[in-house]
């Protein structure tokens, strides 16, 4: 009875413990999610939208040639994204970590990264504009150092553009977690492995980017959930020109298509958690925090 | 009032003649039976205006607040968010600045109320193609959203659109112009006549088009019946494979490069246009004066198929009774005694009503931006910019002359949802 009387009571301070984050959760993220599924299956016409229990908003999302191409699209601006940011950005906090010795220059350029981001993305992103326009910055240095005759075109309004202002809009969401596990190996190690004959290359293929792995997987998961669910960059960048999920979205909340929007949305949200399902399958980011 | 010995009207006579209207608007009203408005008790009104940026102007907030007293408060959205919001949002607005095709689109939703056309003074000044659909008698009404076709409603709550006129009006019309293409003339250097040259492939990469499927549509049908490719029974009204047809000539062409990007905000348009990236686009009339006034040659080329046309005007929420009610009145009429249409006018747009806007512009702004006459001396904008010198001659030339040549209104069609289908696979092919 007593023990019985305890168990209770422990239990009951968990649960009061846990109910903040239980509650905010389910107020800030089930129930939002919630609403997009059910919406997602209500009907609408041009001005309005309606409970219903239709699958018109699946059968023509899942159906339409134009979905395909634009996930094709989205994943292939995820992909170069990805790629590009992971080789900066393991880059950049090798060099932080490991070849910068004290640790006031460390937080120094760490601090010095993170400058450009102290301006809204949107400014980051727009500022790219004349610089690669036909007649921007770009075009004329080339120009004029004879590398060039004509101006080139396909350095704005083109997937080169938009790939280029996702690599500098979030690459340092690659370097944050990765200079954090790269300062938490043990430079014993590192150490270690070199007494025992290993090269540089090998140090780093067998000791850093395996201890890394956590850091480089969480910075992945940024990346991949920023670039799938972006819609602004891809306008911007390609002159309106090139799609992606995040655009159908915006265009179909423009047009008062809410269920459609909730619709795309939510097969948005399977695909997303599916890849960070995979992700996690190769690293267990749980060791990390 | 900015630019001071510039203006033939000094601050003090555009004062005394707004009190006089609004006096007079006071006085007819209390003829016509409506409540007098107590001085004291307009001050505490504020009402929200929402619309396009092309009207919600901080300019005009501000006379408002001189001239009548109350407050209004505007917010500036694209076309897009105005649509949505007149639509699902009516606690979110008093006023609503809206075009005629976002009427057509919206009014069923029943959140805007008729108003009563014998409550507003100038309603007989009102250009007739707001009221018959006719510039002058001898008019052919163009293709499309006609304002006339949703421009009146059969009382108060009136759900469906009349064919004539019925004393509720639906919007009250404040502005409205013809649009055509924008064209950098220094850089293409030849002349320019026809629709067609928008897909003219001397133009690859450096052509645009707008990204709003409603108006993008309808440009890409002038073109498409320019170069002859297909017949429109109706170009504000597509059939389906008129729609199928015309996007499969913009896909083509969007494939082979022709565009060099698509716009979707008035801003975006001034800076394709004055960086160099585009030479030929859709475009609309604030937007060649803004690249302008950046010192770069930009013309809005009078095309031989026409213009296409739009308008504009106010409508009155649902929600709107007693004191607020009788201050939107008094601020529609006050909208149309001139003030605001001779602010307009300068920007290159048309008021519904112009001669009273004649009060408030120079014999030389009404010479150049109404009757098509060059310029007597400078031109400048409300803000006290040259915008044009001595000599100039607008675009297009008078106002009977372009809105007389009005091919096509913007419209919202039958199809419309199947039309942006087809738009957005467009986009992203």
């Amino acid at each position: 009875m007593k023990i019985k009387d305890l168990i209770s009571a422990s239990e009951r301070t968990s649960w009061l413990l846990v109910s903040p984050l239980v509650a905010i959760l389910a107020f800030f993220l089930l129930l939002p999610i919630l609403t997009l599924v059910v919406v997602s299956f209500w009907n609408y016409n041009e001005f309005t939208f309606f409970p219903d229990f239709v699958f018109d908003n699946y059968a023509y999302l899942l159906t339409s040639p134009v979905t395909l191409s634009v996930y094709l699209k989205t994943l292939k601006f995820m992909a170069l994204t990805w790629i590009f940011c992971t080789v900066i950005g393991f880059t950049v906090a090798y060099f932080l970590a490991f070849h910068v010795r004290s640790l006031g220059v460390q937080i120094g350029l760490f601090l010095l990264c993170t400058i450009p981001f102290w301006t809204s993305n949107i400014i980051r992103m727009i500022s790219w504009i004349p610089f690669l326009g036909r007649n921007g910055l770009a075009n004329s240095a080339l120009i004029s150092m004879g590398v060039i005759d004509e101006p080139l075109d396909w350095l704005l309004f083109s997937d080169f553009a938009v790939v280029l202002a996702f690599v500098h809009l979030y690459v340092l969401f690659m370097v944050v977690p990765v200079f954090n596990t790269m300062m938490r190996i043990d430079k014993s190690l590192i150490e270690a492995a070199r007494d025992a004959g290993a090269s540089g290359p090998q140090i780093l293929a067998n000791v850093i980017i395996p201890l890394s792995k956590p850091g480089i997987m969480i910075g992945s998961i940024f990346i991949v959930t920023l670039v799938m669910g972006d819609f602004i960059t891809v306008r911007f960048m390609s002159g309106g020109q090139s799609a992606s999920v995040g655009r159908v979205i915006s265009n179909e909340i423009a047009l008062l298509q809410y269920p459609a929007a909730a619709a795309s949305a939510v097969v948005l949200l399977c695909t997303v958690l599916l890849m960070i399902a995979v992700m996690m399958r190769f690293v267990d980011i749980r060791k990390e925090l | 009032m900015t630019t001071g010995k510039a203006k033939p009207f000094s601050r003090r006579s555009v004062l005394k003649g707004a009190a006089a209207t609004t006096g007079l608007a006071l006085g007819s009203g209390a003829v016509t039976g409506f409540p007098t408005i107590w001085a004291q008790n307009i001050k505490d009104v504020t009402l929200r205006q929402f619309g396009t940026g092309v009207s919600n102007l901080n300019e005009v907030a501000d006379k408002v607040k001189e001239d009548l007293g109350f407050t209004l408060e505007m917010t500036a959205l694209d076309s897009d968010s105005v649509t949505q919001r007149a639509a699902t949002q009516p606690n979110s607005f008093d006023i609503a600045d809206i075009e005629y095709w976002i009427c057509k689109k919206v009014w069923p939703a029943g959140n805007l109320q008729a108003m009563d056309v014998s409550k507003i003074k100038n309603y007989d000044k009102i250009v007739g193609i707001f009221k018959s659909g006719k510039l002058t008698p001898e008019s052919t009404i163009a293709q499309g959203t006609a304002p006339h076709t949703v421009g009146f409603v059969e009382g108060v709550d009136g759900k469906t659109f009349a064919d004539h006129e019925t004393g509720w009006m639906t919007l009250i019309p404040t502005i409205y112009n013809a649009d055509t293409l924008g064209i950098r003339p220094d850089l293409i250097g030849r002349p320019i006549e026809s629709w067609t040259e928008l897909l003219n492939p001397e133009f690859k990469g450096k052509a645009s088009i707008l990204d709003i499927s409603s108006i993008g549509i309808m440009d890409a049908a002038m073109v498409c019946e320019a170069m002859g490719e297909i017949k429109y029974g109706d170009k504000g009204n597509m059939t389906r494979e008129e729609i199928d047809k015309t996007m499969a000539i913009f896909t083509e062409a969007k494939k082979a490069g022709q565009f060099r990007a698509f716009w979707k905000s008035f801003d975006e348009s001034v800076n394709l246009m004055a960086s160099g990236e585009v030479v030929i686009q859709s475009m609309w009339s604030p937007a060649i004066t803004a690249v302008r006034s950046k010192g770069i040659p930009c013309v809005y080329q009078p095309l031989k198929e026409g213009y296409r046309s739009w308008g504009g005007g106010i409508g009155l929420s649902k929600n709107l009774s007693g004191l607020e009610l009788e201050a939107a009145y008094e601020y529609i009429n006050w909208y149309l005694s001139g003030w605001v249409g001779g602010f307009l006018m300068r920007q290159g747009y048309y008021s519904a009503v112009p001669e009273t806007s004649k009060d408030f512009m120079s014999a030389d702004e009404w010479g150049y931006w109404f009757e098509g006459k060059p310029a007597e001396g400078e031109i400048k904008n409300p803000q006290g910019q040259v915008m044009e010198k001595a000599g100039a001659v607008r675009d297009g030339g008078s106002f009977y002359e372009r809105m007389g040549h009005v091919a096509c209104w913007n419209a919202v069609m039958d199809e419309n949802q199947y039309m942006v289908r087809k738009w957005n696979e467009f986009i992203a092919a």
